[in-house]
């Protein structure tokens, strides 16, 4: 069991799939994500694959300031996607709002409305940047997996409310 | 074939056992070939591998009821049928098989992606049933070409029996034959010019959008069974037969590797067609193969 569990950890740190969500973004920081995926930087050296639908998902990549007409969509995102998992805020609009801090139509940071794990700042990061933090939230899976939390299902999940 | 001897071929050899490896691998060189067709480094060796483990240790969304059994069901059914078809390969001369095995592995062949069409309803995703219509109209356009020229080389040497067929000295219509089995490839094994029903830049993953975990696992182990099953068929059918047997076993494994390199050349070098194009693809081009493959077939027989 505990050699099962390494392996299962060594194999969550070196297949991290993950879901690209714009929540608002300028499309700055989607490019330089596309970016890393490209020929140039080629994620997939690290195994890191993009998938299409959230299910399939392990890290959950979110960019934008968090606007209010796409906040549902965030959190229903975030619920969709299965546990063990971990979310990755793009660029600093999901960290500060960044240049649109005060608009009426955000409701964001993002950390407002979903945990996040690893923020990658920059407008826009490059995509090394990118890169690495997605490998941190690799490793924070890992990390995740030693400890012995059997509550998967996204509805089990409780999403923690984080004063900003 | 006694029970022991066909449990040993499901299992070990050419089954379980071997295949599963074998998918794994046979996924990575493909992942890898196009990634360095990219001129990229491209995933690390036993990437599929890992994908497996990490998949079969993530959590599922609860599903009550028929639909959550009948989701679960389909990934085993279809690993299940692919081991089988696996299984009935001809690739060692054991003496094994039996009279019509050929139809049987077609049909096994057929049922993976059956039940990915049936799979995409079940979910009831608006991006699964979009999917499983396009698979489903892909599996009709492709296989009138994929059955014509496999009964083609059944009727050639005048035996529905794998094992006869792969121990017979190979002609000149049956390269006609296995050449529009080729052509059939890359559309059974959804890479790139055919890779309309998974297409995630259009519909999220298709009929599989909705699974996850351990049943996703179930279904990319049931698409590397496939590769095997596929590239297996041809490879076995294409390598003429060697008095040594592991003469016959090197030849057959490096004609499915020489295959796997060239439907990742394939799926590298070209974009997605629309649904219409493919159809016309298989009924108006490829289609000539598969009838030239039969009639000769047939007139040699007559002949004969």
């Amino acid at each position: 069991m505990r050699m099962w569990r390494r392996l299962l950890c060594a194999c969550r740190r070196r297949s991290p799939w993950i879901f690209h969500m714009n929540s608002g973004s300028c499309n700055g920081c989607d490019i330089e994500l596309i970016a890393a995926l490209t020929p140039r930087y080629d994620a997939e050296q690290l195994g890191v694959l993009l998938q299409g639908s959230p299910r399939h998902a392990d890290i959950l990549c979110v960019t934008g300031p968090v606007t209010r007409t796409a906040v549902n969509a965030v959190q229903t995102v975030y619920q969709q996607v299965c546990s063990p998992k971990a979310v990755v805020a793009i660029g600093s609009c999901p960290a500060t709002t960044n240049v649109f801090i005060d608009s009426r139509v955000l409701v964001g940071p993002l950390n407002k409305h979903i945990p996040v794990d690893v923020f990658v700042p920059g407008c826009p990061p490059r995509p090394d940047a990118i890169i690495r933090g997605i490998a941190a939230a690799a490793d924070l899976l890992a990390e995740r997996g030693q400890a012995p939390t059997l509550s998967f299902g996204p509805e089990t999940h409780e999403i923690r409310e984080v004063q900003p | 074939m006694n029970l022991l001897h066909a449990l040993l071929r499901i299992l070990v050899f050419p089954g379980l056992l071997f295949a599963v490896p074998a998918a794994w691998m046979v996924l990575w060189i493909e992942r890898k070939a196009v990634a360095l067709l990219q001129q990229r480094i491209g995933p690390p060796f036993g990437q599929p591998f890992f994908d497996f483990v990490k998949l079969l240790g993530k959590g599922t969304p609860p599903r009550p009821g028929l639909d959550g059994a009948l989701m679960r069901a389909w990934p085993l059914v279809a690993v299940s049928a692919s081991v089988g078809a696996v299984g009935l390969l001809p690739v060692l001369p054991f003496g094994a098989g039996f009279s019509g095995d050929l139809i049987l592995l077609l049909a096994l062949m057929e049922i993976p992606p059956i039940c990915m069409i049936v799979a995409g309803f079940t979910s009831r995703s608006l991006f699964g049933e979009i999917g499983s219509a396009r698979e489903a109209v892909l599996l009709v356009s492709y296989n009138l070409v994929f059955l014509l020229a496999a009964v083609s080389i059944a009727v050639s040497q005048g035996s529905f029996r794998l094992e006869a067929l792969a121990s017979a000295p190979p002609t000149a219509w049956r390269y006609l034959g296995l050449f529009a089995i080729v052509l059939c490839l890359p559309a059974k094994l959804h890479v790139n010019p055919f890779s309309l029903p998974n297409a995630e830049q259009e519909i999220y993953s298709g009929p599989m959008t909705e699974y996850a975990g351990f049943e996703l696992a179930l279904w990319q182990l049931s698409h590397g069974l496939e590769w095997i099953a596929g590239v297996g068929l041809v490879a076995a059918l294409a390598v003429p037969d060697s008095a040594q047997a592991w003469l016959a076993l090197a030849g057959t494994l490096g004609m499915g590797l020489v295959l796997v390199l060239l439907l990742a050349l394939v799926a590298a070098g070209t974009a997605r067609l629309a649904i219409d194009t493919t159809v016309h693809f298989y009924w108006q081009c490829t289609i000539v193969f598969a009838v030239l493959a039969i009639s000769s077939a047939l007139l040699m027989r007559l002949r004969s």
